[in-house]
């Protein structure tokens, strides 16, 4: 093994395709009064960002994803996406 | 004797007195248990009371499932030791993977205080033993993701195997096929959104909740206390 080495990640969860997402739908419904008609498939979840040690950027992926699987997101209703760059890389 | 009842406090958790009387007045014992303990044994039945566990955040009860008490409820699940999730309570238990599915936000984004009637539809669980299917009670729920979800075929293994335990009358917040309660399939595990405890008085408005705690007292009376 390599040095240790700092990421940065950022991991997405959104609702899952077919769970209702009723805070999207609300926000949605808000933005006719800004006078936008055209915004449609506004979907609302959350976004985590955190520094990770690892050997490389494939361990750091693997135990980002496991943080994003295992903790912040619930499978069951919703889905993951894990983003890991080098720290101090521009996102 | 007694039966001895331990009720699980979170931080957070708000309902722990409101089941600790209800079981005494039905002639139970209940003790509260830290979730720091890493045992609980002794127990003849477990309530994980409602409330906001660890302040609800990340998602209801998803902290709460890293409570070192957990470890000690899915081994007493595991024995066949009564547990009973009321509503925060039951979203930890679908969180520690104790009970299928998941709790999203209701239907129409409103928090729900009101009181429900909810179907018995089981005679067999820990908290309806004996209790004729059909029954009608009235209870309150108290939630903001109380709309229970599961995939398609999680629904159909829970209607194939009868672990649907309660339905809403007239669902209030989305939930899947009007469910209210589930079980696990030794049927000791129940999760349920309704509070009966708060449903176990008449100064409370109704006292239908008792038939469902007086059921669980007389399962925890039955129950060799697991390990």
């Amino acid at each position: 093994m390599g040095p240790i080495q700092q990421f940065s990640v950022q991991v997405e969860v959104l609702l899952r395709a077919g769970i209702a997402d009723p805070q999207g739908a609300t926000i949605e419904r808000a933005l006719p009064a800004l006078g936008l008609d055209g915004v449609t498939a506004v979907r609302a979840g959350k976004s985590f960002r955190f520094d990770l040690a690892a050997a490389d950027e494939s361990d750091a992926l693997a135990q980002a994803t496991v943080v994003a699987d295992r903790l912040l997101a619930n499978p069951v209703i919703e889905d993951s996406q894990v983003t890991v760059r080098p720290a101090g890389a521009p996102a | 004797m007694a039966p001895r009842i331990g009720v699980v406090l979170f931080p957070g958790t708000n309902c722990e007195h409101d089941a600790v009387q209800a079981v005494e007045r039905l002639g139970g014992t209940a003790e509260l248990v830290w979730h720091g303990a890493t045992s609980t044994s002794g127990y003849d039945a477990l309530i994980l009371p409602g409330g906001f566990a660890h302040g609800d955040y990340l998602r209801p009860g998803a902290i709460a499932r890293f409570s070192p008490v957990m470890d000690a409820v899915a081994t007493y699940a595991a024995g066949g030791g009564p547990v009973i999730g009321i509503c925060n309570g039951f979203q930890v238990l679908t969180e520690a993977g104790l009970l299928p599915g998941a709790l999203q936000k209701n239907r129409g984004l409103r928090f729900l205080c009101t009181t429900t009637t909810v179907r018995v539809e089981r005679d067999d669980t820990a908290l309806t033993a004996g209790v004729p299917v059909g029954t009608e009670l009235s209870i309150p729920i108290n939630h903001f993701e109380g709309n229970y979800t599961c995939d398609a075929a999680t629904l159909a293994e829970l209607r194939a195997e009868g672990r649907i335990v309660l339905r809403y009358v007239d669902n209030p917040n989305g939930s899947v096929d009007d469910i209210a309660g589930v079980c696990n399939a030794g049927r000791n595990v129940v999760g349920l959104m309704p509070h009966p405890e708060r449903a176990s008085d008449p100064l409370l408005g109704s006292v239908d909740g008792v038939v469902l705690l007086r059921a669980l007292l007389e399962t925890a009376r039955a129950a060799t206390p697991a390990a």
